[in-house]
């Protein structure tokens, strides 16, 4: 008898253990809430690798509640192969503050059981207003965007493309950020092929950079 | 065994040592000896990686100059790769070092020259060059005016010398500036001094800090307000420490940054940080979009970002609603020592990589040298606040007469730059360089890096105390493989003629020949022994 209650006190130790765990995960809407500088920590799904450095990795993710933009998070180099998109991940960290873009850094995480690939959500209608920053990081649409310009940040293919498009009259800068997507991919190319007046649908993560500055992932003639 | 066995053996065994010795150190390219005569007959085709600060005008300008001297030497044809950070130039090149694969001229930095030096001959050594009486500075065949060793600022050729040797040639100069809100600090009841202290910093930053009932700022109405934000924490160490004539690293690489100095200035920012006085470009961003935005009032950053500091800046990256109106100055860093100002030397440097071909060399040379013709350094110098590296630019009726238009118009005589490059050129003779060494550009890093740890610590609520410090000491010693550092020699052994510290197999070879000699040795005497029996 004594040592089924010791068994039963154990296990009811570890499931207590567990449950703080548990509580301690937040939901979008605490990481939101939280103050910047504030320890954070969030279940999500990788949905999209920017690049990785000295055991640093930066990482686009998104749950169905919202997403996170993951800044230099500790990593090795093995598992950084395993940030497939997809792959759900818990993220310890701090919230931080750059140039208006909402991130987690100093970050570690582990690879938890689980897949959720986040589709693009047409946010056309929320640019130019306050409720688009509420979606900062999603994976987003805009269509009917027309280019006014486009331009390397260097003036020569190799490092970002800046993108004005508007739409209703009001131009947004958009970017292809050459960690996340490359010069040999088919977006980069399609986007230095792009002349002003096109029309075009740009799906990207909503990224911030004193002020919308999403990260384009792809780029199509608007339907 | 007879004499004329072991002296064969001797013999072998020093014929391997040799061998052993000999390859350590040649698995490189053969070292550069300037050629006889230029063949112009040869086609050559060389990669120049050059850096800008995302400014078009620059790009334009090393375009130009690029055709200026195919124009010269139409048998040289310079392929031009663009960068706008110098780390990812760095990164690139020693990733091309292994494969043999660098550019033919690079713009750089001398802290990490010494890290390409570490591949054998991989950096081609300039004094040959310069001293050329064809080719040379100023050369008898030189198709351009270039200058003579003597019109290069001596103070910036010598930020070139490795090891006793130069290794790159300056192709800008500049050095940090801070850019003050006068407007907001007089609004706060200060009167700016000739001379910026940090005394004075910390104390205007900590007034800017009070609130109205509805945490509204009250100096600039807004949410936002962080009056003191630096672009550069390794620098601001690096200057900090010289300026209080404290350890930050000895000549041949001994680490003295962990001191008493350090760990106060540490307790200084934790104690600003902590309460939102001070922040960093790593943790906020460009102190420049805080400036023009009003929301910061002490924005320290390189006098080459001149031209994005000021409500009326050419260049700006915040939108047109949120740039605010106020008089801006242009002051040099803070200094614990007015009457001793100290500020650091920097700014990009040009070094050539060796090749197999050394005409292809001397091609890379050439072109060097026609970097630092007046054309090209006026036109770049006045990009930004920097300065031309000869006399003989900088003394030019052409860039005397730009910086005296300054404030004409705010595009090319801005004059918040022309006031950052007059800056640098009235303090010239108060600059420094840190020591340069393999593992300097490490130790940089982790100057400010303990900055930046402290700043988020404190405002994390960490409490930072002598075990904070203790631990934070260890944490970059180990990160940045400091203790690897430690006096491990300066650069001039490095390089190309030192082969470097002996392999592990010939250090056991020696003593396996040390060894036989003891024992040959012994049999001779007993010979000698037994023959006198």
């Amino acid at each position: 008898m004594k040592k089924f209650i010791a068994v039963l006190l154990t296990l009811s130790m570890i499931l207590v253990g567990c449950a703080a765990l548990a509580e301690g995960v937040m939901t979008h809407a605490d990481y939101a809430a939280a103050e910047i500088d504030a320890e954070v920590v969030v279940e999500t799904y990788v949905q999209a690798k920017q690049s990785w450095w000295d055991n640093k990795a930066t990482v686009y993710c998104q749950s169905e509640d919202g997403a996170y933009f993951l800044y230099e998070m500790a990593c090795p180099e093995e598992d950084y192969a395993k940030l497939v998109p997809g792959t759900k991940i818990r993220v310890t960290g701090y919230k931080g503050e750059w140039a208006g873009e909402v991130e987690i850094v100093d970050a570690t995480f582990e690879i938890l059981e689980g897949c959720y690939i986040a589709e693009p959500a047409d946010m056309t209608a929320l640019l130019g207003t306050d409720e688009l920053i509420a979606h900062q990081n999603e994976l987003a649409v805009f269509k009917g965007m027309t280019i006014e310009a486009i331009e390397y940040k260097n003036g020569q293919p190799g490092d970002d493309i800046y993108v004005t498009a508007s739409v209703n009259g009001q131009s947004y800068s958009f970017c292809v950020e050459v960690y996340l997507t490359g010069t040999d991919t088919d977006v980069y190319k399609a986007v230095g092929e792009l002349k002003a007046g096109d029309v075009v649908d740009i799906e990207g993560f909503l990224y911030w950079y004193e002020g919308v500055n999403p990260h384009i992932i792809s780029i199509k003639a608007a339907a | 065994m007879s004499n004329k066995r072991a002296a064969l053996l001797l013999a072998q065994l020093l014929v391997c040592l040799l061998a052993l010795t000999g390859c350590h150190g040649s698995k490189g390219l053969e070292a550069f000896a300037v050629p006889q005569e230029f063949d112009e007959t040869q086609q050559h085709e060389i990669t120049f990686w050059a850096k800008n600060d995302t400014n078009m005008t620059q790009v334009a300008i090393y375009e130009d100059a690029i055709r200026g001297f195919e124009a010269l030497y139409p048998n040289i044809r310079v392929n031009l790769r663009l960068y706008t950070d110098y780390s990812k130039i760095y990164n690139d090149v020693i990733t091309n070092i292994a494969t043999q694969t660098t550019p033919n001229v690079c713009i750089t930095y001398p802290d990490h020259i010494a890290t390409y030096m570490t591949g054998t001959n991989s950096v081609v050594p300039l004094d040959a060059l310069f001293e050329n009486e064809k080719y040379g500075l100023g050369g008898s065949e030189v198709r351009f005016d270039s200058p003579t060793q003597e019109e290069i600022i001596g103070q910036f050729l010598g930020e070139c010398v490795l090891g006793g040797r130069h290794y790159a040639v300056p192709f800008m100069r500049s050095t940090e500036a801070c850019y003050v809100n006068r407007t907001y600090v007089e609004a706060l009841g200060f009167t700016l001094p000739e001379t910026l202290t940090w005394d004075f910093i910390w104390e205007v930053s900590e007034a800017a800090m009070t609130k109205d009932e509805e945490g509204n700022f009250l100096v600039n109405g807004q949410k936002v307000m962080i009056p003191f934000i630096y672009k550069s924490t390794d620098n601001m160490m690096i200057q900090m420490l010289r300026q209080r004539n404290a350890g930050y690293s000895t000549d041949d690489g001994r680490i003295e940054i962990f001191n008493d100095t350090t760990r106060e200035l540490l307790y200084t920012v934790a104690e600003h940080a902590k309460s939102g006085a001070f922040s960093t470009f790593k943790i906020s961003s460009y102190p420049a979009n805080f400036l023009n935005a009003g929301q910061c009032i002490f924005a320290v950053d390189s006098t080459a970002g001149a031209t994005w500091m000021g409500p009326d800046a050419p260049l700006i990256d915040i939108s047109e609603e949120k740039l605010v109106d106020f008089e801006i100055e242009v002051m040099t860093i803070p200094q614990f020592d007015p009457e001793h100002p100290k500020m650091i030397s920097q700014g990009p440097s040009v070094c050539i990589f060796n090749k197999e071909d050394p005409q292809e060399v001397l091609a890379s040379w050439l072109f060097t040298q026609y970097l630092l013709t007046n054309d090209v350094q006026i036109a770049y110098a006045c990009t930004e606040g920097y300065v031309p590296v000869t006399s003989k630019a900088q003394s030019s009726g052409a860039y005397q007469e730009y910086l005296a238009r300054s404030g004409e118009d705010n595009d090319e005589h801005y004059d918040v730059k022309i006031r950052a490059s007059k800056l640098l050129l009235d303090n010239t003779h108060s600059t420094f360089v840190t020591p340069v060494y393999n593992g300097s550009a490490s130790l940089r890093s982790a100057a400010g890096q303990m900055i930046e740890e402290v700043t988020k610590a404190v405002r994390r609520k960490k409490t930072v105390d002598d075990a904070f410090m203790e631990k934070l000491f260890a944490d970059m010693t180990s990160l940045y493989r400091l203790d690897q550092l430690a006096g491990q020699g300066k650069t001039e052994m490095i390089g190309e003629d030192d082969p470097g510290p002996l392999p592990d197999a010939a250090v056991a070879l020696i003593a396996a020949l040390a060894g036989t000699w003891i024992l040959m040795g012994a049999y001779v005497l007993r010979q000698r022994i037994r023959k006198k029996k």
